[in-house]
């Protein structure tokens, strides 16, 4: 069965989910683990990709694509460059993290869940990061942003704006 | 062995049996949902929930493995309460359009809120509009009648087609297809597997009752039914006669009753599909064509090939189907033979199948096949007539299309097809070979092999029914492992007698019953009868030939009898 025609991403991004799918198709169980490493090749995980490793592990892509929709980690949608990640876990929540979340799809014009026209910034909620000692929170890529309220937002996009330029 | 007690019964089972099983033995009944044998155990649904010492909480019977002194109690208050909120709950989240479902009567949820006396509103869901999916000619689904019991999702996993799974998490989840894709676009070969398995009225196949009423009720139309093989083994089931239980004379009489049509055979053309393929297997063996040679009278593992394996399409032979030979045949020399207008003619076939109305749909069928309705449509179409099925009298097909070999009967069950070449082909290489009898490719056993000798030819053969075993096999004829000359598939587990478009019987009776064997038996008895048993002794072949097609395999045949296949790659 060695037909996956569309094309997935660029060469490099083959070339390394290719590797990923080689490296760990006879550990059993290894479906979770190739989903992570491909979503962190081209940040989301389109139908090409999906069926790629549904070919490569030799099950069936409503296989894969129901073990996609379980876990919130994953995203069939492109992710921005900036990926936003605002906690709504307890201790954000109480702490009025609704309130930043609003404020950052304010500022950039997109719902949660959505990502900007210019690629520039995605927003999502999660549950927790593990930082409720600086609740609320909030993550741009890897970079966390405690004790935060409505309007340190703005300057927080700007710097990442700035940066871009 | 393990001693145990269920509601104080004394039960000795072997060890590793689950007390669902177990149960049985002591004549209890234990409610399940998501429970299938041989189709799907992953203790789901909750509705086999049962007290057992030894256990925290309530446990699920389904999977539940027995041990030496334990007490099960399958019917206390706790275990009631619990069914019939997990019952309440499913009920919450139904369309509940009970009234005129095709499964009102013999739906599993239904029979068992009744039971347990549930209040269907108890808990109000939030309201359900989802799209029904009537893509496919073949199967509808109906996301708002599911219980997500996950049976469907289990039965074409086991069939290696994988065309739906569970999509989703918590409330939102649902059973679909990948990316929410129509079951057309999806990977799905129509074999209804899912349809059979589901115990609710959410998947059922696209019925075309209606077009066959409007063309029998049209006077510029002349319509004739044939019926498939397996369809006389089963159709009883659905007037309440035994599992088993052939019906081929009530059944002629009953389609004979539903207006002025003709009912012919379809074991002819089975006979017909078996003159043809012997001698293409023989002619493939002879010339060293494309081996090994796999039959193609089953349109779910057809589209298999075509969909999952285009690299073995060679290997298909180019046979039409029974189903599409008898279409041809009936819309070319029949018409001829009687002056009719092959425009004024309407083809009814009567299928255990939904892959055959995609069948009748491609394009290369020229539309031979007006319509192709399952043996529950036929059942519904008698049941409307208001004809009494099990006070009719037995009557016979009309000529000229009557008359079969035992080889066209045995079709209907795994192992038949190949029986019924394997006849006629060791007749074409030793025209004194006598044997008919091949109990090596008969039972339901998953994957069947043997190796016959006949006039110094080896021909290896190898029997798969379920797709999941055909996938076996041409694997292991990828990687070398597996080596044969002819490989007969069948896309059903235990071939059409158990296929998607067979009475949908309940889980109560599944998984008490080896319901393949049993509708296996009633062919391969009226096999035995059979005077003719192999299909070239048919005095209906001879008659055929003589006045239409001249031999098998020659230029006439190839025109009516034979088809071409197209790679259709899918993931």
């Amino acid at each position: 069965m060695e037909h996956c025609e569309a094309k997935c991403g660029t060469a490099e991004q083959e070339k390394a989910l290719e590797a990923v799918i080689e490296a760990s198709r006879s550990t059993p169980g290894c479906l979770m683990h190739i989903l992570q490493e491909a979503q962190g090749i081209y940040g989301y995980l389109p139908m090409p990709v999906q069926k790629k490793i549904a070919e490569g592990l030799g099950i069936s892509l409503s296989e894969v694509y129901g073990v996609v929709t379980f876990y919130a980690q994953f995203s069939l949608k492109p992710k921005g460059k900036n990926r936003i990640s605002v906690c709504l876990g307890t201790a954000c929540y109480v702490k009025g993290s609704d309130k930043i979340l609003e404020e950052v799809e304010k500022e950039l014009g997109i719902k949660c869940g959505e990502c900007t026209e210019d690629g520039l910034f995605s927003i999502d909620s999660c549950r927790c990061v593990g930082a409720c000692g600086l609740a609320p929170v909030m993550m741009v890529g890897d970079e966390v942003y405690g004790k935060l309220t409505p309007d340190k937002v703005k300057g927080i996009l700007d710097g990442y704006k700035e940066a871009s330029k | 062995m393990v001693n145990l007690k269920i509601n104080n019964i004394p039960v000795t089972v072997p060890e590793g049996t689950t007390i669902l099983e177990a149960a049985r033995q002591a004549h209890i009944e234990i409610p399940t949902l998501c429970y299938l044998k041989d189709v799907s155990c992953v203790g789901s649904c909750r509705m086999c929930l049962v007290e057992a010492t030894g256990a925290r909480g309530l446990v699920a019977a389904c999977v539940y493995p027995v041990a030496e002194g334990m007490e099960v109690q399958t019917n206390t208050e706790k275990c009631r309460k619990s069914r019939q909120m997990t019952l309440e709950l499913m009920l919450s989240k139904h369309k509940k359009e009970c009234l005129a479902c095709e499964r009102a009567g013999n739906c599993e949820l239904q029979r068992l809120s009744v039971e347990y006396g549930c209040d269907p509103n108890y808990f109000a869901g939030e309201p359900l509009n989802h799209e029904i999916d009537y893509s496919a000619p073949y199967v509808v689904r109906d996301r708002d009648k599911c219980i997500n019991c996950n049976r469907c999702v289990a039965a074409c996993q086991k069939q290696a087609v994988g065309a739906i799974g569970p999509i989703g998490r918590g409330y939102a989840v649902h059973i679909g297809s990948a990316f929410e894709m129509s079951l057309m676009e999806s990977v799905c070969v129509g074999c209804g597997q899912c349809i059979v398995a589901c115990p609710v009225g959410a998947l059922k196949e696209r019925t075309t009752v209606d077009e066959v009423w409007a063309a029998i009720h049209d006077p510029e139309k002349k319509v004739v039914f044939f019926t498939a093989p397996s369809v006389r083994a089963t159709l009883g089931e659905a007037f309440e006669n035994p599992v088993g239980t052939n019906v081929e004379g009530k059944m002629v009489a009953a389609i004979r009753r539903l207006g002025d049509v003709e009912v012919f055979n379809m074991d002819v053309t089975a006979d017909l599909t078996i003159m043809e393929e012997a001698t293409e297997l023989v002619n493939r063996i002879q010339t060293g064509g494309t081996l090994p040679m796999f039959t193609s009278c089953c349109p779910g593992w057809v589209k298999f090939v075509e969909q999952k394996y285009p690299e073995f399409i060679p290997n298909l032979s180019t046979c039409k189907s029974p189903q599409e030979m008898f279409g041809g045949l009936l819309k070319t020399y029949y018409c001829e033979k009687n002056g009719i207008d092959p425009k004024n003619l309407y083809v009814v076939s009567v299928i255990p199948c939904t892959a055959k109305k995609y069948e009748c749909h491609r394009p290369e069928m020229k539309g031979e096949v007006d319509a192709a309705i399952t043996t529950r449509e036929l059942a519904r179409m008698i049941k409307r007539a208001g004809i009494q099925f099990n006070n009719l009298p037995e009557e016979e097909f009309d000529d000229p299309f009557a008359t079969c070999s035992g080889g066209g009967t045995i079709f209907g069950a795994t192992g038949g097809v190949m029986e019924a070449a394997l006849r006629v082909a060791a007749t074409l290489l030793d025209g004194k070979f006598e044997v008919v009898d091949f109990p090596e490719v008969r039972g339901a056993t998953p994957i069947k092999e043997a190796t016959y000798k006949v006039a110094g030819v080896t021909v290896r053969v190898a029997v798969a029914s379920g797709l999941g075993n055909a996938k076996t096999i041409l694997e292991g004829i990828k990687s070398g492992e597996r080596k044969y000359d002819f490989v007969e598939i069948m896309a059903c587990p235990g071939g059409c007698v158990n296929g998607g478009g067979q009475p949908t019987l309940p889980d109560s009776i599944r998984n008490s019953l080896e319901l393949k064997e049993l509708r296996a038996g009633a062919l391969y008895a009226s096999d035995k009868q059979n005077k003719v048993r192999r299909s070239s002794d048919s005095p209906v072949m001879e008659v055929i030939y003589k006045e239409y097609f001249g031999a098998p395999n020659s230029h006439k045949a190839h025109e009516v009898l034979h088809t071409t296949y197209k790679a259709d790659p899918r993931i």
